[in-house]
């Protein structure tokens, strides 16, 4: 039974169209799998009835003939979507209890397309970290192990929990989202394909906010194809987000030709970090030499800001996250502090939130309400947005000169250990997105291919950067690379 | 820019967040590292630069003006620590 689950979203509607195989047999597989899983903290809340119900469905819409690809596919929900009647709490100990009224956009789209709902996935708290060790639920951890090593290695984060889920076959696929690179690096750490559309790809509509001009929903699958399948699923303009754009969704799957001759592909200059791991630096090199073997043509290209995308991350994210999580305050949902005698209101906000929140999240909040603060809004906000105009105007010259992607390493290492970054200082942590976040900060389309194994066995992957709105040639570019990579590698099953 | 406990003190309670007496003085040495790594974008020449207000150029849609929803006092109060008679409770605010 558990073969079912290692199947790509691309076969399993291939066999649910032939009738080879059921969405019932196929989600009870999973069911199965997910329960034999929970020392990888993947999922923290388990639908099995939703699934269930969901999965004969869309069996009779199979029957009917139903077109959809996504129709009979069980998934893995991260917790920061709103799923009506299933607790969503950004794995936050705030949000404890909270069961939304609604269902988001995305998560809606993907039940009307048949999709089933598993469960919902670990992440760290409020999607602010880069190890899944923020969440309240526990770590999630990285199926992969390091050769002769049982030590416990994150998924990366903070999409770790779907990073998991998916590199461990519990599911077909699950959703991420990305705000400096929380689908692409655990995509990366774990040996799967994570795309990050464009900003306005996706509607946010009904997933928790953390900074609201950098947040993007995405699929996190095991091959490009699926990636470009489940893409098309999720996309489209929605009346209740504002930035969602209203042009029309192409067929990404279409968009597969494998063909990538005259396509240019830009390696930027100023990604060579110093002290970058030299198997890094080769895999680097060899994606651009599989990409030209197929084809395309390299060119060296600079994108000079880079250098300062991170800092103005760390200005622009937790400045919108102390504005957007200003919401949990104990009066409309999840979590209130016990009062003493003689408490107010200020009293309340603040033992709530103090108790409510993990020290990640309270630093973001706090460095975001400093940069926001009188007197210090022109120096640290407003340089970071005039700094963040730059790194975008970077990517549209590369762009104007004609370059198709761009080609850069998706980490700047493989996975590490649990707890190995306990004593690092914050800004260690950060540096993880330091391939990742320019994406965002210019709110274009990327995606995370897994490429090779580094000397310990550990999957590493490159990240391919597209023009905004050029998913689908985006992805033809990643799937060639998939191809030419050929990574098959699976991690050993300890779990 | 160093930030001292004072300072920390202060942006806690602008961000109603309680922080404990002894927990400040580390709470500044976190602040003023990643205040630190920041301080990177004075390098930037940004001059004649217009602050980015939205990274895909799109104009906000407009809509008609007028009631799309509502109706469900009980779903809105459904999360609520406290509810009492169609309202959120809170503790005391005005004496």
């Amino acid at each position: 039974m558990s073969e079912l689950t290692k199947l790509t979203i691309a076969d399993a509607r291939d066999k649910l169209r032939a009738g080879e195989v059921t969405s019932t047999e196929l989600t009870q597989a999973c069911l199965d799998e997910i329960e034999k899983a929970d020392a990888l903290g993947a999922f923290v809340h388990k639908t099995p009835e939703v699934a269930l119900q969901q999965a004969a469905a869309a069996d009779a819409r199979i029957q009917g003939g139903a077109e959809n690809p996504m129709c009979g596919i069980p998934l893995g929900i991260k917790d920061l979507f709103c799923t009506q009647g299933v607790p969503s709490q950004a794995a936050s100990a705030i949000l404890e209890g909270f069961k939304p009224e609604y269902e988001s956009t995305v998560t809606t789209q993907l039940w009307q397309a048949g999709a089933i709902m598993l469960g919902k996935l670990n992440m760290d708290e409020f999607a602010m970290g880069s190890s899944n060790e923020t969440s309240t639920y526990g770590n999630a951890v990285n199926p992969w192990r390091r050769d002769g090593s049982d030590a416990a290695l994150t998924p990366g984060g903070s999409s770790g929990g779907s990073a998991s889920a998916v590199a461990a076959d519990l599911c077909l696929a699950a959703t991420g989202t990305d705000t400096g690179g929380s689908i692409r690096q655990p995509a990366a750490f774990t040996g799967i394909t994570g795309l990050k559309p464009t900003y306005g790809r996706v509607s946010r509509w009904g997933i928790i906010a953390f900074a609201s001009s950098l947040d993007q929903a995405g699929p996190m699958t095991k091959s490009v194809r699926d990636a470009a399948i489940m893409l098309g699923a999720m996309a489209g303009h929605d009346p209740k987000d504002s930035t969602s754009a209203d042009i029309p969704v192409p067929d990404f799957e279409a968009a597969l030709t494998g063909d990538i001759r005259g396509k240019k592909i830009g390696i930027p200059k100023e990604y060579r970090m110093e002290g970058m791991p030299a198997e890094i630096e080769e895999l680097w090199a060899d994606g651009a030499d599989m990409l030209r073997d197929a084809g395309a043509e390299i060119v060296d290209i600079t994108l000079p800001h880079t250098k300062y995308a991170l800092p103005t991350y760390y200005v622009i994210a937790p400045a919108e996250a102390s504005s957007n999580l200003a919401r949990y305050d104990g009066v409309r949902f999840g979590h209130r502090a016990g009062l003493a005698q003689g408490d107010g209101i200020t009293e309340m906000y603040e033992k709530t939130r103090a108790e409510g929140f993990g020290a990640e999240v309270q630093r973001r909040v706090m460095v975001g309400t400093y940069v926001l603060s009188a007197g210090f809004y022109d120096a640290y906000y407003n340089r970071a947005r005039k700094v963040r105009a730059l790194i975008k105007r970077d990517f549209e010259r590369v762009f104007d000169q004609g370059v198709d992607a761009i080609l850069t390493p998706a980490t700047p290492s493989a996975a590490f250990g649990l707890g190995e970054m306990a004593d690092a200082d914050p800004v260690q942590m950060y540096l993880n997105d330091v391939f990742t976040v320019t994406v965002n900060l210019a709110g274009l389309p990327g995606i995370s291919v897994p490429a090779g194994l580094d000397a310990q066995g550990l999957p590493l992957g490159l990240q391919l950067i597209g023009r905004p709105w050029e998913e689908g040639d985006l992805l033809n570019i990643g799937q060639a690379l998939e191809t030419a990579a050929g990574f098959v590698a699976k991690p050993a099953r300890w779990w | 820019m160093s930030i001292d406990t004072e300072t920390a003190r202060r942006v806690a309670k602008l961000a109603r967040i309680k922080v404990e007496d002894e927990a400040l003085p580390a709470l500044a040495g976190e602040f003023n590292a990643i205040l630190g790594f920041i301080e990177q974008l004075n390098e930037v020449d940004v001059e004649g630069v217009d602050p980015m207000t939205s990274v895909t150029p799109m104009r906000l849609k407009r809509r008609v003006d007028e009631v799309t929803d509502g109706g469900y006092q009980d779903k809105v109060l459904a999360n609520a620590p406290d509810a009492r008679e169609g309202f959120f409770a809170v503790p005391k605010v005005v004496e």
